[in-house]
């Protein structure tokens, strides 16, 4: 691998991550919460599907991007119905919610299997795109990838330096208190995951409207399973995200080049590198963390007092 | 044009039919495929020729789409059979042991096999030889390189896919002695992000063709964004990436579905393991695009008659394998049973079997 062949690497890394770092950061807001919502898998799905098809209708990207936010934010009000409306197990909840979004998506997008659209293509940035090395990697992406630069940006100054970030953190980890200074928890709680979910979507969106072109079953193939567990790695922190999603691009990137190259080391063993790197990451973080990065209600229900 | 044929194709059967089974009874034929049916890959190919028998009179036929190999196909083939269809298509290499074991308990049922080589008194197994498609294609990427790079996004090793990729190989290197075929595993057959991220690797190390095993058009996309030629295969890729698409080996499953269901209801339909080629019009070449020369094409198309012709010499020796050792000597043409068995990559191939 020589340095030619960097360059590109590490601008798939981006590519390949970003996906991942918008379902990544919506689960962050999620669980800030005190919600755990596994249904990241089929969230970005339904995501997926909802943009494709706002794009091929309205024949406008962005329209579809706002769609796929909309369908990801709709499928996660049943998570929120069920763990804060009704108080039910989180854990079977987000579980079912996979299987339902998955579902849901490959039965509804039958009609639209393959068709195609322009979507979002890539378009360098002037001026940004002539930095030596930062440019090539970073610059010369399309829109969403820009828009997923500042999304970290954005869920850090809303969790830590807005009143309403400051109180969704409390509720995480403590609801009782956020109600006893007359706050309420379910309307936080309900505003966390319904950002998360469009988060999740916007995602599922970009598979569907910018990484391909085009819509079919199984399109997320497993990314929303590492999204969730990036957050771990992630220590709940947008920014570490960021890290998180970058490394499993590139190092599913990596191995793809690797081949390319004429390596004689088996295919199997090399597509497994990004899931195993995932499970090394993880067992790192929960040796390092133990559970304090956690928020401390996490996955608890809030019972009002009556 | 293309339509039109159809059409004519599809009245004269109904003509035909309609003369020679007057009053018998309606055949139920059903189709299994793993993919969905949109996909412009495999299982669209299939759903082609099920298209075709469904618009014969006295042919009633059903297809499940999506299907799981394993138990989800043993599933449904139960549930088939148990409606009393007559015959059975099940078109992918995983539903092999399903189908053998549903076959066992009906043995008035006809179930046909794609792609694998197991059989029973009831089961017989059918395939194509598709590579002979691939080796065209082969030539046409073979001519269009300039940097002699060519980029195969694979997807299991497993001899199907191998045998394309040596054939593939076998037609660049025909006309092309230097060039080099370079082979991307994705261990996946329609998953279009992965498949077209493999293919961005295969054009980050200078490839300046690519071309695929997998359903979806994922390689192709990668292939015209960055301005390098692509090959497809299934069907005719073109509408995905019309300024990269050379040409496509492609399936046409008309004729033989309609063959068979012939035979079955003629009572004439025995188990036995059908290989038909380019000479039956079950595997062809997509149209070529604007890009490649007529000096090409007439090339192409001049082997594409030797092979209709019944010359198919595509797997004739001296054959090496990657190491230089010679697996198929001067002067033998290679049996079928070493192309269905085959797990080494031949010379000019970079990348592993494993």
């Amino acid at each position: 691998m020589n340095a030619e062949m960097i360059l590109p690497l590490l601008a798939a890394a981006v590519q390949t991550g970003t996906p991942i770092l918008y379902a990544t950061l919506g689960e962050i807001v999620t669980e800030r919460s005190g919600i755990l919502n596994l249904g990241v898998e089929g969230i970005m799905m339904v995501g997926a599907l909802a943009a494709y098809v706002c794009a091929l209708a309205t024949g406008s990207a962005w329209l579809g991007f706002a769609a796929g936010a909309a369908g990801g934010a709709l499928l996660a009000a049943i998570h929120g119905l069920v763990c804060i409306g009704f108080r039910g197990n989180q854990v079977v909840s987000g579980l079912a919610l996979t299987i339902l979004g998955t579902g849901l998506a490959n039965f509804l997008g039958v009609a639209y299997i393959g068709q195609s659209i322009p979507g979002f293509q890539r378009a360098a940035l002037p001026l940004l795109e002539g930095i030596p090395f930062l440019g090539p990697v970073f610059f010369r992406q399309d829109a969403l990838v820009y828009l997923s630069y500042l999304a970290p940006l954005a869920v850090w100054a809303a969790l830590a330096r807005t009143t309403w970030g400051l109180n969704l953190r409390a509720v995480g980890e403590a609801p009782e208190a956020v109600e006893a200074a007359g706050l309420s928890v379910s309307r936080l709680r309900w505003s966390a995951v319904l950002i998360g979910g469009a988060f999740m979507g916007a995602g599922g969106a970009y598979l569907s409207l910018a990484y391909t072109h085009l819509w079919t079953t199984g399109l997320v193939a497993g990314r929303g399973w590492i999204a969730v567990a990036l957050v771990i790695f992630a220590a709940w922190h947008p920014h570490r995200a960021v890290v998180g999603a970058y490394l499993f691009g590139g190092v599913m990137a990596f191995q793809f080049r690797l081949q390319a190259l004429g390596t004689h080391l088996p295919s199997s063993l090399l597509l497994m590198l990004p899931y195993a790197l995932t499970i090394i990451v993880l067992v790192a973080a929960g040796l390092r963390l133990r559970s304090q990065a956690a928020p401390a209600a996490l996955g608890v229900n809030h019972e009002p007092p009556d | 044009m293309r339509r039109l044929l159809w059409v004519g194709l599809c009245l004269g059967f109904v003509a035909l039919i309609g003369i020679s089974s007057a009053g018998a009874k309606d055949i139920q034929v059903g189709f299994i495929y793993v993919s969905p049916v949109g996909d412009a890959g495999w299982s669209y190919a299939h759903e082609q020729g099920r298209q075709a028998l469904a618009a014969l009179p006295g042919v009633k036929t059903a297809f499940v789409e999506d299907v799981a190999e394993g138990p989800d196909s043993e599933r449904v083939m139960l549930n088939m059979a148990r409606k009393g269809y007559d015959l059975i298509f099940a078109t992918s290499y995983g539903y092999m042991d399903s189908m053998l074991k549903v076959a066992g308990q009906f043995p008035k049922t006809v179930f046909m096999h794609c792609s694998g080589y197991k059989l029973a008194p009831n089961m017989g197994n059918y395939f194509g030889r598709i590579y002979q498609a691939r080796y065209l294609t082969g030539m046409v990427a073979g001519s269009m390189t300039q940097s002699r790079q060519i980029g195969y996004v694979a997807a299991f090793p497993i001899p199907e896919v191998i045998r394309g990729i040596n054939a593939f190989t076998l037609g660049v290197r025909a006309v092309n002695p230097e060039a080099q075929v370079r082979v991307v595993w994705t261990k996946t057959w329609y998953d279009p992000a992965t498949e077209k991220e493999a293919a961005k690797s295969l054009l980050d190390v200078n490839c300046d063709v690519i071309t695929q095993h997998q359903d979806s058009p994922g390689p192709q996309e990668a292939a015209q964004e960055r301005g390098a030629y692509s090959v497809g295969y299934n069907t005719d890729m073109t509408a995905f990436a019309p300024k990269s698409h050379l040409t496509a080996a492609i399936w046409n499953w008309t004729p033989f579905y309609t063959e068979v269901v012939q035979s079955v209801r003629n009572g004439t339909w025995k188990s036995a393991s059908t290989w038909p080629g380019m000479e039956k019009g079950l595997v062809d070449l997509a149209p070529f695009g604007p890009m490649v020369p007529e000096a090409v094409r007439a090339r192409v198309e001049a082997e594409k008659a030797r092979i209709i012709g019944g010359e198919d010499r595509i797997f004739s020796g001296p054959i090496k394998d990657q190491q230089g050792n010679l697996k198929i000597a001067a002067g033998e043409l290679a049996p079928d049973e070493v192309l269905l068995g085959m797990t080494w990559f031949v010379e000019g191939v970079v990348g592993t079997t494993e």
